[in-house]
């Protein structure tokens, strides 16, 4: 039978100075409350990578089946816009990471500095993809609203064309509203931040946002080439 | 009152199916004793007599664990073996079979022969010929199914399916709608009758007739404006149908594809998809939305009649009168290819 | 060293259930213990809601002629059963309930690792089925729960948008869920609880985790795709834009197979507990029983296309999933015959949880060999879409999974509530439902092969008897499932308490108090033994 008696110190007699105020009481002590936090936003990142991978099988599966069609949407797709919005991102995971070895080393005013820049460059990206969307509007390529879809350029296509956009903007849409999650998390962060929450030996939250705006970063990663720049230089038969 | 509990069997491929579903039987039956009574007799046999029975451990054994993993996995085998084979044959029609077509939509099945008899929910058939019958579907996801038979498919839109059977029992049987398709999913049913080909062939006759399929194709080829590009025997803006049926098609892209159904029904509806090559994009016009399945179930056939080099067309060979569609059109954009 | 005993009949100790009352208390509580009791009560509404379709269901094929109600709602009766059955019922059912009380004491730990997102967890679920209860209460759903394209992207009118949300958000509870016991698993074992050490229990919740968090998100953007498409009129699935229907199915099926494990594992897991204790011997191939649920887990993953024989796959697909199928039915047998090899010279009884887990044995056994049959390729052919596809999913569904839980419920039921329920009663109701759902079933097998097809609100008339056998049958399972609740409800003002360790069990859960307290045990745990030690209770046998 197992042994009820333990050799830990007994909860009732603990020292309330003796462990960090963030302490949650189920938890042993802090080292396993981070790996834990960091674990579990691990397994969730492997979740939200089914989530757009189910997008991404979808996607590729009718790009094969309609190559031609697929081609023909790549010069709605503005690559400078995409390569903008790929630097944007990778800069912004740049900070976020000094941002989190700010955290660890109780560095409160770089790490308030860092979190700044991350929010300024995912607010850019979405500034971008805003500009880039509305140039979707104007042209007429937008499938889900009425009246703005117009393919007669190439009428052939046009069935297969609003198949790829739809992939296009559900794609880059849930990747934006992510974008704006994490720019929520941010916005938390920096507030905690600014109370002086974070110390070398309390920076989880701030760990695991690190965490999730890398994995929202990544998927741009993968976004970008598959939606702008395959056949991009292919021509229209 | 009649309390089924078999379904009849009247096709050939029913027999060996019936076979594979006893033997499976047989093997759960045996498998579902050994487990139940092993229970019931450990259960029984090594019940609780006191209160204070530890029995000694058993931790495990790794003989007995390969062993029964290994033993199922190979009679699994032989399950997968053997419906692999009925499967095989149930995908692969005998050429020369007869052909049918159905027409799957909400709530109905319209059959259509070559001969151009049309029925609803109920198809006929001769015995011991092998018929292949292609589906295909108006609207929603249905399924064709004949227990009799022991045979089913789904009826995709958007493209064809075949199935084929070997009818060997005169008589009539259930044909069922299987795949979930709205309201009257479970009306969609109607009969299969089996007969002997004396009474198939009578059965053919008495069934009255607007023209045979490829008749009826040749119509539709006139009306819908086809004869305008596609010449019969000469290059017009689009290829030659004459022989092109079952041939193989140089493609655009480098590709050769065969000229099948699926092919023909393609080009009609999405004719820049698979584009012949030479040939421009965006000369054809699509019909998508213009034309039933039965139509291009229809068209198909008088293309696929189109086979043999140097016979005249259909219209000339019955005794009705011509179509129309065999004379062409002036039409000062005639030109050859690009 | 034992534990100090509390006598029954002493003054009620502090426990999670008396340590606070009030309604706030218990909607805000973070204590897994009381997220559990949550659950318990929401999945027996669901189900009994699921119920009331099926009643109605087999009510109306008591008659060949659809006469009892029209089409359209017969249609939308057998969706709504299947959706609330399967996304709200038999999804969440033992890892939210059993699973969320159980496995942190079980691995000694004070909860689960994020208890707020275990409430979280229950607080989406309750949202997704609002949204399910919503559909139903609108006018219904009629696609089917398995929402096959283009029938439920462009042809039916009824409220597939709502229905689809709801199964959305409540995939969202079943991840986080996952996610939780996850983590829990890996970072909060007691000192010594290695392992090799874990109750089957937990290795059974920690695989069908694994496959809640790779799966759930697949369906959840294939619904999302056929809502989006509906809301917008615009064409991912119908074939007339050139979309692709299968394509849907693909997808579909690619978590909806994986999720049949979820349903499943959790249920094997409990039945390990239940033959080992009953049988009071260690179980026989621990390590293979672990490793096959983790099997199950994996290869459940690469045989979803066993759902598509007849959609005109290629033959080589078709070739690979049948095989597969065949593979993913080893580890599955592995675990039957453990289980019986445990009972091999135990000292077995015959208590209401070990009656349970005979039943699951027994009917899991015939559940999974039938499955065998649909992916035999030339025999599925005929039987798939027919009521032999239903016979097979409702005896591993019904026969397995839910008698599964009903074991587990019975078995901790007094560590649960602190309370016996009525042997007597409880035995008579096993019997009602093992009875009853024999005869609901199995006749639709002999339907099935017959070629009566699945979704029929009418049928062919000689088709009659079997089905008025199957109805008076589900008659005899509800009356199965009503008692129980009634005594459970019963017993928790007027039953007798229970001790520690009314069964003389292993297992942490069983060395604390029934009900535990609040942070499960006094001291953490030091685990020195193997999981299910009775050979160690030689001298400590207490009664």
């Amino acid at each position: 039978m197992a042994d009820t008696h333990s050799t830990v110190v007994e909860h009732s007699e603990h020292d309330p100075a003796a462990h960090s105020p963030h302490l949650r009481h189920h938890f042993d002590d802090m080292a396993q409350q981070f790996d834990s936090a960091t674990l579990g936003m691990w397994v969730f990142l492997l979740t939200e990578i089914m989530f757009f991978g189910g997008m991404f099988g979808a996607y590729t599966v009718y790009r094969s089946m309609y190559p031609a069609a697929f081609a023909s949407t790549s010069q709605y797709m503005n690559p400078l816009y995409g390569a903008m919005n790929t630097a944007v991102l990778i800069v912004s995971s740049l900070t976020m990471a000094l941002a989190v070895r700010a955290a660890r080393l109780g560095e409160q005013k770089a790490l308030q500095l860092f979190l700044i820049f991350t929010m300024i460059f995912g607010l850019a990206f979405l500034v971008i993809k805003g500009f880039e969307y509305h140039e979707h509007w104007v042209d007429n390529k937008v499938p889900l609203f009425g009246g703005h879809w117009d393919y007669s350029e190439a009428p052939q296509f046009a069935r297969q064309a609003q198949i790829m956009f739809c992939f296009y903007f559900f794609m880059t849409g849930f990747h934006a509203l992510h974008m704006v999650v994490g720019l929520g998390l941010m916005t938390t962060i920096f507030l905690m931040a600014r109370r002086a929450t974070f110390s070398p030996a309390y920076f989880t939250p701030v760990e695991v946002s690190g965490l999730y705006w890398h994995f929202v970063d990544i998927v741009w990663i993968f976004l970008f080439p598959l939606l702008y720049l395959i056949g991009h230089t292919k021509k229209i038969i | 009152m009649q309390v089924p509990l078999f379904p009849e069997a009247a096709s050939a491929i029913a027999t060996s199916v019936d076979y594979l579903y006893f033997y499976l039987t047989a093997v759960s039956v045996v498998m579902t004793a050994l487990i139940f009574a092993a229970v019931f007799f450990f259960a029984l046999k090594y019940r609780r007599r006191s209160e204070d029975e530890i029995p000694e451990p058993i931790h495990g054994s790794l003989k007995l664990e390969i062993a029964w993993s290994v033993l199922p996995f190979l009679v699994m085998l032989t399950f997968f073996w053997w419906g692999a084979q009925i499967f095989f044959a149930n995908a692969s029609p005998p050429p020369g079979a007869m052909d049918i077509y159905a027409v799957g939509k909400q709530w109905m099945w319209k059959i259509q022969y070559p001969e151009g008899q049309r029925e609803i929910n109920e198809l006929h058939v001769p015995i011991n010929r092998p018929v292949k019958i292609t589906l295909a579907s108006e609207d929603v996801i249905h399924s064709f199914f004949i227990p009799a038979f022991r045979i089913k498919h789904d009826v995709v839109p958007g493209r064809y399916d075949i199935m084929w059977f070997t009818a060997t029992k005169p008589g009539r049987y259930h044909l069922f709608c299987a795949e979930y398709c709205g309201t009257e999913h479970s009306g969609m049913v109607g009969w299969v009758t089996v007969m002997t080909e004396n009474d198939y062939e009578n059965w053919l006759a008495g069934n009255g007739t607007e023209g045979t399929m490829a008749q009826q194709g040749e119509k539709l080829f006139g009306q819908l404006g086809c004869a305008t590009c596609h010449q019969l025997d000469q290059q017009g803006r689009g290829p030659i149908l004459r022989g092109l049926y079952g041939s193989r098609v140089q493609l655009q892209s480098g590709q050769t594809v065969l000229a099948d159904d699926a092919y023909i029904r393609e080009s009609i509806l999405n004719p820049n998809a698979r584009l012949v090559a030479g040939y421009h994009t965006d000369v054809m016009p699509t019909f998508q939305g213009q034309i039933t399945e039965e139509q291009l179930l229809q068209l198909i056939v008088y293309v696929k009649s189109l086979a043999i080099q140097g016979a005249p067309p259909v219209s000339e060979q019955s005794s009705a009168a011509p179509g129309g569609a065999a004379t062409t059109t002036e039409n000062p954009n005639t030109g050859g290819k690009k | 060293m034992s534990t100090v005993l509390q006598d029954p009949r002493a003054v009620e100790t502090p426990n999670y259930l008396n340590q606070e009352y009030g309604w706030q208390s218990w909607l805000f509580t973070k204590d897994h213990k009381r997220i559990a009791v949550l659950y318990i009560i929401s999945i027996t509404v669901m189900f009994f809601i699921g119920g009331i379709f099926a009643s109605l269901i087999r009510l109306e094929l008591l008659t060949p002629q659809g006469d009892l109600v029209n089409s359209d709602t017969y249609n939308k009766f057998f969706t709504m059963h299947g959706i609330v059955m399967v996304f709200f019922f038999l999804i969440p059912s033992i890892p939210a309930t059993l699973g969320n009380f159980f496995v942190p004491m079980m691995i000694g730990a004070k909860d689960l690792a994020f208890p707020r997102i275990n409430l979280l967890s229950w607080y989406i679920y309750i949202a997704g089925a609002a949204f399910a209860l919503a559909a139903i209460v609108l006018g219904g759903v009629d696609t089917g729960w398995t929402f096959y394209t283009p029938f439920s992207s462009t042809y039916s009118n009824t409220f597939v948008i709502t229905a689809a949300v709801g199964v959305f958000i409540a995939g969202f509870s079943s991840i986080l869920t996952g996610l939780n016991f996850i983590v829990t698993v890996h970072k909060m074992r007691a000192p010594g609880m290695t392992w090799g050490r874990l109750p089957l229990f937990v290795w059974a919740n920690y695989a069908t985790s694994l496959i809640q968090v790779l799966g759930t998100p697949v369906v959840a953007i294939t619904l999302a795709l056929v809502g989006l498409e509906r809301a917008f009129h615009i064409g991912i699935f119908d074939p007339a834009i050139g979309g692709d229907p299968i394509l849907f199915q693909h997808m579909f099926w690619f978590y909806s197979h994986p999720a049949v494990y979820i349903m499943i594992l959790p249920g094997m897991g409990v039945i390990s507990e239940l033959v080992t204790c009953f049988s009071r011997k260690a179980v026989f191939g621990y390590s293979f029983i672990a490793g096959s649920s983790l099997g199950i887990a994996i290869i459940g993953f690469l045989v979803w296309g066993h759902h598509m024989f007849v959609t005109g796959m290629s033959m080589y697909a078709s070739l690979y999933f049948s095989i597969m199928t065949m593979l993913v039915a080893v580890p599955s047998a592995i675990k039957v015959f453990n289980w019986t090899a445990t009972m091999f010279r135990g000292s077995i009884s015959f208590d209401t949880p070990m009656l349970y887990a005979f039943g699951f044995i027994g009917l899991f056994t015939i559940g999974g060999l039938t499955g065998l049959f649909l992916g035999t390729l030339g025999v599925d052919v005929h039987v798939t879409d027919t009521y032999f596809v239903v016979a097979h999913f409702h005896y591993v569904m019904v026969g397995g999974m839910v008698l599964a839980y009903l074991g587990g419920m019975h078995y901790w039921w007094p560590k649960i509530s602190g309370r016996l329920y009525p042997e007597g009663w409880a035995k008579f109701a096993c019997l009602l439902v093992f009875a009853g759902f024999n005869l609901t079933f199995f006749p639709q097998f002999i339907l099935g092969y017959l070629g009566q097809p699945r979704r029929y609100h009418a049928y062919a008339p000689e088709f009659q008897v079997l089905n008025v056998m199957s109805t008076a049958g589900a008659t005899v399972l509800g009356l199965g499932y009503v008692i129980p609740l009634i005594y459970f409800l019963w017993s928790m003002k007027y039953g007798p308490k229970a001790g520690n360790n009314p069964w003389h069990a292993t297992g942490l859960e069983w060395q604390t108090t029934s009900p535990p307290p609040t942070y499960n045990f006094e001291t953490t745990p030091i685990v020195t033994e193997e999981a299910y030690a009775y050979h160690n209770y030689k001298e400590t046998h207490v009664g």
